[in-house]
């Protein structure tokens, strides 16, 4: 059975397939913490890019705005955080690096042989004419569950990132019982109970 | 060039950020590569999900709904993580994985 991919649509994938690769080894080789955080961008896009090739223009167009987004944040926590955001010097931390590299080559070996020795089913059905409406029928149908669980999940993460950015919760300011009469304050004044 | 073949080298591809990530997740020791690697090894989940639906089952939309819910993994991973590092570095000036090692055993 012939591909239904066009001949520009394999070798767009084939490009971005390699450039996403690269990138990703790049993200652990260059010496800049901002420049890893491009790099790993750069995957992300190449993945989009191949995501588009494949007729799934929606959840492309999704991964691209997110993860563009996702490291412009990430680049910024970066050079808060990191003592070489600019890569002024060479620099390397990593722990346990050989173990860690016999591991991912471990994982990847393993998949690669199972991809290249199972019998792959060949293709059922004809692809929709709308792959974003056969998406967006299906969490808003047969796959709603899907959606009622991420919807839980992503407000679980809200409430969880409130609590962690609190510098100072009620516990801190009326003692872990809550009966203190004055909230414990490093300056007088804030609100009551 | 068949379906098969394509669907194997892009399993293959994503087989590879997998590993990538895998690699970056274990060995490095600030607390925001560790995050870069584990985002890596779901870029590749993401791959696997979209040449699964295209060549095998396009007609299912279970192909799709498993990469929008490796985003949101993604999404819940970037933003639980920036929490906890932000927390535990305000707590203890922590920014590295070695130097909250209380549990090891």
């Amino acid at each position: 059975m012939l591909s239904d991919l066009s001949g520009w649509a394999i070798a767009a994938v084939a490009v971005l397939g390699v450039l996403s690769v690269a990138s990703g080894i790049a993200v652990f080789v260059v010496d800049s913490m901002a420049r890893a955080t491009f790099a790993l961008l750069g995957s992300f896009l190449a993945v989009a890019g191949i995501l588009l090739a494949l007729d799934l223009v929606y959840l492309a167009v999704v991964t691209a705005l997110m993860m563009t987004i996702e490291m412009a944040i990430m680049a910024v926590f970066m050079i808060m955080f990191m003592m070489n955001p600019a890569g002024l010097m060479p620099m390397t931390m990593v722990h346990n690096a050989k173990g860690s590299a016999v591991v991912g080559a471990g994982a990847f070996a393993v998949l690669a042989v199972g991809i290249w020795t199972i019998d792959w089913p060949t293709r059922s059905g004809e692809q929709p004419p709308d792959s974003t409406r056969q998406l967006g029928e299906a969490i808003m149908g047969s796959h709603m569950l899907v959606m009622l669980t991420i919807g839980i999940a992503l407000f679980a993460t809200i409430l969880a990132g409130t609590v962690l950015a609190t510098a100072r919760g009620r516990y801190d300011r009326f003692g872990a019982d809550l009966t203190a009469r004055r909230p414990d304050d490093p300056v007088p004044g804030g609100l009551p109970r | 060039m068949t379906a098969e073949l394509v669907l194997q080298i892009l399993l293959t591809v994503a087989a590879g950020l997998v590993g990538v990530g895998l690699f970056g997740a274990l060995s490095q020791q600030s607390i925001v590569m560790v995050m870069m690697g584990l985002e890596l090894v779901l870029n590749g989940v993401l791959l696997a999900g979209g040449a699964a639906w295209f060549f095998l089952a396009p007609e299912l939309p279970d192909a799709q709904v498993l990469v929008v819910v490796a985003l949101v993994v993604m999404a819940v991973e970037m933003a639980m993580g920036f929490a906890v590092t932000v927390a535990i570095y305000r707590a203890r000036q922590v920014d590295m994985v070695d130097m909250a090692a209380d549990l090891r055993g």
